[in-house]
């Protein structure tokens, strides 16, 4: 549809992007009119704190919960255009062959062990064990699933399937071994919800989702090359070592500070990617930041609806997604057997 | 003769563990020249296109080309001199012929426009211009190998300041019907030249006795036989390597060497 004009989808998501921010700035259990919006804003902007109800509800509740759903959701996108780049097939996701999964037990387990290390240094060891859990399971499913014909599916999933198993136990076992505060923590953080949202969160996740984007321009072409196989786009002058350690990095990187912010969050990955593929075509020029954009407005947008749909509740955002994500999921699979996606 | 071989194998062998898969390999390719090597399944062919291609790397002996070893080569530098088309790829995502050809001209910075003129060029010369715009998972297996061989030949197609360059080709004809195999090794036939120089693997020896300047046979891992068809493709070599009884008879338009069972 966009396969000769990819520039104006990437407008068209930036629009979308925009109109489902401020969206969820404006919508819930207070609604705020467009005016009182710029009203909060431009006080906030003079650098006054004017205390009202509406600038509470904007500026400390809504926007650093928008702005955290926004980049989770570009940097779950992100990952799973650059995962299915790397293992050179569509139905890589990052929480169904356990990256997620590898990502939380770090998070889990810096929570569980949090309290000595203590202070600034405390709130950084979640992402930065997510991240190291996240790349040791990226590593070992591509070392188990990648072949010189590339990706078995089969391999690669049923890898995924023994590490979440795996993960989730070992998750359980950190529970009963917890003391009760952090017990606390971590059932909080394994629901999985915005609503945990802080500006400190937006912190840890904002300079990855962003350096994450700036290497777009740096990797595309050899993730197109790579699409043909490891050997020819080593043929076509790419350095392909360096290539896929980039991507292991940068994917588990996206995904590590995502779950250590909120938990997993599945399907994001695989669907995102694959509706921009349906709409531009593959070529990770355009849609590694066209997913981007379009995973940063679909999860706002969810989020919103997991605030809206059961007010005064809220739904567990990782319900919404894997009940709208598991059965696209299963259409995919089906048009496997078919033969109808991608020829695989 | 010396100074202008593209390719130099010397003493060329591989072993995995106590297995020897190729041994003292001597072979030099002169620029220009199109070089077809044949032999039976676990011949080593695999394993010798393994080694030129740099995926492997040799046990014993030296690749040198140019001149030089082929180790000393930047990937991005052997890139713009030689295009390698393996037996089969595995593209999975619904990238346009047209791009997969495109991607041909990755490693040379030579502009859009130009690219774009190289890949008409290319297309037209493996016959699949009507293909351009269909996603490459759509295409048949034959369509695809033309579609890779019209990508690996847009990466050839200019000069290189590295000097001459050379293709090698992996059974090409493998996935292709009868009037395609032709049109291919026409196609390789016509663009190995002074320039271009060409080492394609051949399953069909007669394939490689009309299409190929030299043929080396391969048997069990060593080279058993070097030269012109007329000199490798004979009753005596073929029954010793394919253990088959054959009679060699002289192509009634080519005048070279048909082998018939």
């Amino acid at each position: 549809m966009f396969h000769s004009r990819p520039w104006l989808l990437l407008i068209l998501l930036a629009g979308l992007l925009l109109v489902s921010v401020l969206a969820s700035l404006s919508q819930g259990s207070l609604a705020v009119t467009p005016t009182e919006l710029w009203q909060v804003f431009s006080d906030r902007l003079q650098g006054q704190a004017t205390g009202t109800t509406q600038d509470l509800v904007i500026w400390q509740i809504r926007l650093p919960r928008v702005t955290l759903s926004v980049l989770v959701g570009a940097c779950l996108a992100l990952s799973g255009a650059l995962v299915q780049g790397l293992f050179r097939n569509p139905l890589a996701d990052p929480s169904l062959i356990g990256v997620s999964g590898g990502a939380a037990v770090g998070a889990a387990l810096a929570i569980v062990l949090g309290g000595s290390v203590g202070g600034l240094a405390g709130a950084w060891t979640v992402p930065l064990l997510a991240f190291v859990g996240g790349t040791l399971v990226t590593a070992l499913v591509y070392r188990l699933g990648v072949g010189p014909l590339g990706t078995s599916v089969a391999t690669m999933l049923l890898a995924g399937v023994a590490i979440n198993a795996m993960t989730s136990a070992f998750i359980s076992f950190l529970a009963t071994t917890a003391e009760d505060v952090r017990l606390r923590n971590l059932v909080y953080w394994l629901m999985g919800s915005f609503n945990v949202a802080s500006w400190q969160k937006v912190l840890w996740v904002a300079p990855f989702t962003l350096m994450s984007m700036l290497m777009i321009p740096a990797l595309w072409r050899g993730l197109n090359a790579l699409l043909l196989g490891e050997s020819e786009a080593r043929h076509l002058g790419f350095a392909v070592e360096r290539l896929r350690r980039w991507v292991i990095v940068l994917a588990a990187l996206t995904v590590g500070v995502s779950v250590a912010a909120v938990g997993v969050i599945g399907f994001v990955g695989l669907v995102v990617p694959h509706i921009v593929r349906m709409l531009l075509g593959p070529d990770h020029r355009w849609l590694l930041p066209a997913a981007t954009l379009l995973g940063a407005a679909l999860l706002s947008l969810a989020d919103l609806a997991a605030r809206l749909l059961v007010e005064p509740l809220e739904l567990p955002i990782g319900v919404l997604t894997a009940v709208l994500g598991a059965p696209f999921f299963l259409f995919l699979v089906m048009q496997r057997r078919r033969g109808q996606l991608y020829g695989l | 003769m010396a100074f202008d071989a593209v390719l130099t194998l010397r003493d060329l062998g591989y072993a995995l563990g106590r297995q020897i898969l190729l041994r003292d390999v001597q072979l030099q390719v002169s620029s220009g020249e199109c070089l077809a090597v044949v032999g039976p399944n676990g011949a080593g062919k695999t394993t010798l296109f393994r080694l030129l291609s740099g995926e492997w790397t040799p046990t014993t002996g030296e690749i040198l080309f140019h001149g030089r070893a082929l180790s000393h080569w930047s990937v991005s530098q052997l890139a713009r001199v030689r295009g390698v088309l393996p037996q089969s790829s595995s593209l999975s995502f619904p990238f346009a012929a047209r791009e997969v050809v495109m991607m041909g001209r990755m490693p040379h910075a030579t502009g859009r426009q130009q690219d774009e003129a190289i890949a008409e060029e290319v297309m037209a010369l493996c016959d699949v211009q009507r293909l351009a715009r269909r996603p490459y998972t759509s295409l048949s297996g034959g369509e695809r190998q033309r579609v890779q061989l019209a990508r690996v030949l847009a990466q050839v197609w200019q000069p290189a300041a590295e000097g001459s360059r050379l293709l090698l080709l992996d059974e090409p004809t493998s996935a292709l019907d009868l009037s395609h195999q032709l049109d291919l090794m026409r196609v390789v036939r016509t663009v190995c030249g002074s320039a271009v120089t060409v080492l394609v693997i051949v399953h069909d020896l007669n394939l490689a006795a009309r299409f190929a300047d030299r043929i080396m046979m391969l048997h069990q891992g060593e080279a058993v036989a070097v030269g012109t068809p007329h000199e490798v493709i004979r009753p005596d070599l073929i029954e010793c390597v394919f253990n088959v009884q054959a009679r060699v008879i002289e192509h009634p338009t080519s005048g070279g060497p048909l082998v018939v069972v």
